[in-house]
This record gives structure tokens, C-alpha cells and sequence, in this order.
């Protein structure tokens, strides 16, 4: 793919703070109209890597592109066609939702009139449009996270960084946002999301890494990681907390793969029912059994040994 | 969507960033303003007309003040000092808030504004803070006799830089810290003092020997002089540019180190 086609491409990318590497050398290609996922655990350097992209962190050394420009030397050209969802919410919270909208589109040179114009029609599309008067402080999580959203859109974006865009939301606020999420994918935006949950990256990726210790550990679709590194489905059984690792020799050849946890064994398999009936056969009982489909989550497990969300 | 949007860089960044900080001015301007009036009354009534009463009568007003009553020496100073006031207070709490609380200023770096742009878009608020306040200090020094002069025009713009030379490198050290700790240090140790030794209460040649050349070193004594020239006379245009110079030099370097600090601290 031709680079300045490209909206990121970023080539043994590091960054460092002090002694500690936060980001320790990840090469990344985002493809236009793509969404494209960061999915890791608190700490894998997800937000350092936003940053970068964002062009508001230095790159320790490794390339950056960024619509194929240098992010150091280019960072109020890049930044101008960007929107920028952060981690934790930046907003003025004593001041209206539509002042929060409005102070932050003249930042990027928008006229008075196509601002107002422009937040309108923004505070539609994320069904805020009733607060548009209100203050922020009073919004719920959800709510404030939908003001972020529509703040971050303002300058029309040709890229979209969304840093942990339902983290410490209810289900049903995750739901309202992955729905505007998916409708501005419709719309051919380019988005890069970080997460570190499996099923928003399941439900918003197109491509993702997976990242763990400042590392990209695994690439792929979510259902290409899935089919690449586990089987398809899971039979989770819990023998009572401890017991677990004891009933791994009993268990053995059930299914494909193990893996212990403290609280329940996860057998990999393509027929869950059918181990499920094995195990029945070998007369072992656990005090629970279920079978799901495999997921991001135990891609995760098999890769770095530990879960993502402790 | 229907609305749509070039991207470009605003050659007006200070503004956009000021922008904020007027929205929220707007909503109590008028309470600064009657603050900027009442406050420096009441130094002007309590210390100028009370302790002034005792020093005029006193044997060697003449020989330390001239013909300049003890109410226009001390009412003059207050043009400089009440911006020192607001202006470092507005350099610590509120421009910290950029940087934690509200994280506006990590906001702002994530459009095309960069650092630079949030140094001048502050400094335009401090400087239309410290005007609106020497400004009410003016009004007031104009009702009285000893006090009224076309020269408090200018010099309720050297009480703004006199603010301006404290805000600026005052900011630039308030974008190192990461809590609010040392603030009231700053206003107790820094200040005060500066507010009781700058020549705001008594000419610093009343000072020790070895305590003036400290004196000189404050912007503050600087600005005390411009002002009380600007209103009273008797300031020789050397003395006075020289003054000004040394405003403008604590302001260029307030500048200079906040563009260093301001940008370390928002891009790590
Ligand atoms: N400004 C900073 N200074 C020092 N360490 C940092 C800084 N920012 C992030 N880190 C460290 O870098 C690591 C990765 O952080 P981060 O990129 O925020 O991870 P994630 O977003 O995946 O949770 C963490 O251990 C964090 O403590
Ligand atoms: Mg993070």
C-alpha cells in the first residue's frame, strides 16, 4: 500500500519515559475508512501510542507517519484534520455543552456561524441535542463521553482517535456509542480505537493488535485472531476455587488445549457439547459447566498467559 | 453531514485561547471590577488618609516625601501593587486548572494550537485582567484632588505590565508543578514581602543600605516609581523609560520561560 495513502503507518515506534519504555518498538498500518484497534491491558501502552499518533507526544525514536506527514515537524497540519476522543474526558464542566463545542471548534479556525451550525447538527447525531444549554458537570458518564465524541468531530476529521471510549460506562451507555461509532464508520471515517476490552473490539474492529508490555503480540481480524490462535468454541468448568489445577490430569485430551485459572478451567475446543459429554462419559462432575464461543479474550490468555481485565 | 469544514490553522491562536478564559471573565467582570474598587478604597481610607495624617505632621515629611502628600505617594503605588495581586493569583489557581483540573490546555494541544499559543492567549487574559484593575484603581484615584491627573491613564497600563512581569514567570512555574502545594508560599514569602519592601508604603531609601539594591532588583519597586511619576511627576524620562525596561525585560522573560515549560509540560 502506498504510504501517504495511509493515514498512520508507524515503523519500530518507541517511546520512553526516562528509563522506563512504555511503547518498545510497534510497527502499525492503519488503512483509510479502516477502524483500527489497540486491544491490552492498563499499562500495555495504549494511550502513550494515541499520543503519539495525536501528535502530542514526541516519538522516542522508530518513524511516525501521519497523512504522511512527520508529526514533530507537521504536528498543526496533522492535528487539523484529527479528532481527538482522550481517555479521560477534557471538558469544561462549568461551562454550557454547546460553549464546550463552540470554543473548541474555533481552536481549529471554524467561522462563528459554521460553528454554531456545525454543533447543531452534532448534538443531533450523538441525541444530545435537549442539553445542548445545560452544563456539563450535571451530565451522566455517558452522556459527557457523547459530548466528548461530538466535540472531537467538529472539524470534520479525516482520523478519529478514540482512547477507551466506554471504559467506566454502563452496558446500555456502550451500546448508545457503539451505535454513533458505527454509523460514522458507514460514513468512511477512519478510526482508531483502544480498548481493553475484548467485545468492544470485537463489535467496533475491523483489524486490531494486540498489545501487552509496550509489545504488539498478535494482528489480525477478530475473527482471524480468533480462528488463528483458539479454537472456536470453550468449555469453561469450575471445580471449586483452588481445586482447579488437580483436575487437570483428569481432564486431559477433552478438548484441544488447557488453560488454569484460579477459579475455572477453559478447555479449547471445536464442539463444546461434544467435551461436554465427554467429561460426563469420564465421570467427572465440576460444581459448573458452560460452553461459549471463544473470544478476543481467551486470544489474549493464550498469548500473554494472563486475562485482560483483572 | 451538512455542515462542512475546511481544515486550517488559526493565525490567531492567543485569541482562540483567550476565548475560554473570557467566557468565564464575562460572567463576573463586573465583581472584578467592583473588587479592583473597593479593595484598594479601603488601603486608600485605612493606611493613605490614617497613617497619612501622621506623617504629614511629622518633622521630616518634607526632607523623605517633598511637597507630595503622604495619600498620593501611597495611593499611587496601589496602581502597581492591586495588579501584582490579581495577576499573581490568576498566574497560580487558575492557570494551573489548564493543566489538571480541567485539563484545558492538554484540550487545546490536540488541535493545531500549540504551547506558544497558550502562553500569549494567557497572557492576554492576565493583561486584560490587570487592566480592568489598575483601571478601577484609576477611577477611584480620580475623585480625589491629590490623586487627579491625565497621568493615570498611562499609568494604569504600567500597573497591568507590573502584573504582566509577575504572571508571566510565575506561570511559567506554575506548568512545572503538579500540585497546588507551594502556591500560598509563593503569595506569603514572594509577594507580601515585595507587597512591604517594594516601596509601596515608604521611599526604599528609608530601607537599610544593603536592602535597597534588592529593592531594585523587584519589578514591583519598578512599576511603584512609573506609576507615582506618571501621576505625580517629578520622574526624569531616563529614569522612566528605565523602569518601563525593566517591566518589559521581566515579561519577555516570563515569556521565554513559559513557551519551555508550558510545551515540557503538555507534551511529554
Ligand atoms: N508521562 C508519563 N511518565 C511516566 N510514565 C508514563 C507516562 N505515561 C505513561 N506512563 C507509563 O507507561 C505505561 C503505559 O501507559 P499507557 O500508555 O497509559 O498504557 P495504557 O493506555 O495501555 O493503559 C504505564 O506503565 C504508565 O505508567
Ligand atoms: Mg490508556
Amino acid at each position: 500500500m502506498d504510504a501517504i495513502a495511509s493515514p498512520v503507518v508507524a515503523t519500530g515506534l518507541v517511546k520512553q519515559f526516562g528509563d522506563f519504555t512504555a511503547v518498545a518498538g510497534i510497527d502499525v498500518e492503519v488503512a483509510p475508512g479502516e477502524a483500527f484497534g489497540f486491544l491490552g491491558p492498563n499499562g500495555a501502552g495504549k494511550t502513550s501510542t494515541m499520543r503519539m499518533i495525536g501528535c502530542v507526544s514526541p516519538p522516542t525514536s522508530g518513524s511516525l507517519r501521519i497523512f504522511g506527514l512527520d508529526p514533530v515537524a507537521d504536528g498543526r497540519q496533522i492535528r487539523a484534520r484529527m479528532g481527538v476522543v482522550p481517555q479521560l474526558d477534557q471538558l469544561d464542566n462549568e461551562l454550557t455543552v454547546m460553549e464546550n463545542l463552540v470554543i473548541y471548534g474555533r481552536y481549529f479556525d471554524i467561522s462563528r456561524s459554521d460553528v454554531k451550525a456545525k454543533a447543531k447538527e452534532l448534538l443531533e447525531f450523538v441525541q444530545l441535542t435537549e442539553k445542548a444549554g445545560s452544563k456539563v458537570d450535571p451530565l451522566s458518564g455517558g452522556q459527557k463521553r457523547r459530548v466528548s465524541i461530538a466535540r472531537s468531530l467538529i472539524n470534520d476529521p479525516d482520523l478519529l482517535l478514540l482512547d477507551e471510549p466506554t471504559t467506566g460506562l454502563d452496558p446500555q451507555a456502550r451500546h448508545v456509542l457503539w451505535d454513533r461509532l458505527y454509523q460514522l464508520k458507514e460514513r468512511g471515517a477512519t478510526q482508531v480505537i483502544t480498548t481493553h476490552f475484548m467485545d468492544e473490539a470485537e463489535q467496533l474492529c475491523d483489524r486490531l493488535v494486540v498489545m501487552d508490555g509496550g509489545l504488539i503480540v498478535a494482528e489480525g481480524s477478530p475473527q482471524g485472531l480468533i480462528a488463528e490462535h483458539v479454537r472456536r468454541e470453550v468449555l469453561e468448568v469450575r471445580f471449586g476455587y483452588g481445586r482447579n489445577i488437580e483436575m487437570m490430569p483428569a481432564v486431559d485430551g477433552v478438548g484441544d488445549r488447557i488453560e488454569v485459572l484460579p477459579d475455572r478451567l477453559l478447555i479449547y475446543t471445536d464442539d463444546g457439547d461434544a467435551s461436554l459429554s465427554e467429561l460426563h462419559r469420564r465421570q467427572i462432575v465440576p460444581e459448573s459447566a458452560l460452553v461459549r464461543r471463544s473470544s478476543l479474550e481467551d486470544v489474549f490468555l493464550k498469548l500473554t498467559g494472563r486475562t485482560l481485565v483483572e | 453531514m451538512n455542515v462542512t469544514v475546511q481544515h486550517r490553522i488559526s493565525s490567531w491562536g492567543p485569541s482562540r485561547v483567550y476565548l475560554r478564559d473570557w467566557i468565564y471573565f464575562k460572567r463576573m467582570w463586573w465583581s472584578v471590577l467592583i473588587g479592583s474598587i473597593v479593595q484598594p478604597l479601603m488601603f486608600l481610607l485605612g493606611v493613605g488618609l490614617g497613617v497619612g495624617e501622621l506623617v504629614d505632621q511629622g518633622p521630616e515629611a518634607a526632607n523623605v516625601l517633598g511637597d507630595t502628600s503622604y495619600f498620593a505617594f501611597y495611593a499611587t503605588a496601589l496602581l502597581a501593587t492591586t495588579s501584582m495581586f490579581v495577576l499573581a493569583q490568576e498566574s497560580l489557581w487558575p492557570t494551573m486548572d489548564g493543566f489538571t483540573w480541567s485539563n484545558a490546555h492538554q484540550a487545546m494541544i490536540s488541535t493545531p494550537l500549540n504551547a506558544t499559543d497558550i502562553v500569549f492567549g494567557k497572557m492576554l487574559h492576565y493583561a486584560v485582567r490587570g487592566i480592568v484593575t489598575s483601571g478601577g484603581v484609576a477611577l477611584v484615584l480620580a475623585l480625589f484632588a491629590d490623586t487627579r491627573s491625565f497621568g493615570l491613564i498611562p499609568a494604569a497600563f504600567v500597573g497591568m505590565l507590573t502584573g504582566l512581569a509577575f504572571a508571566m514567570p510565575i506561570a511559567a512555574w506554575t506548568a512545572t508543578r503538579t500540585t497546588d502545594n507551594s502556591f500560598p508560599a509563593i503569595l506569603r514569602f514572594g509577594i507580601i514581602p515585595m507587597f512591604l519592601f517594594g516601596g509601596a508604603f515608604y521611599p526604599i531609601e528609608q530601607l537599610p543600605t544593603w536592602l535597597q539594591p534588592v529593592a531594585w532588583c523587584t519589578p514591583l519597586w519598578h512599576g511603584v516609581e512609573l506609576c507615582r511619576g506618571l501621576v505625580l511627576g517629578g520622574l526624569s524620562l531616563g529614569a522612566g523609560l528605565g523602569h518601563l525596561a525593566v517591566l518589559l525585560a521581566f515579561i519577555a522573560a516570563g515569556i521565554l520561560a513559559a513557551r519551555v515549560t508550558f510545551e515540557r509540560r503538555l507534551r511529554p
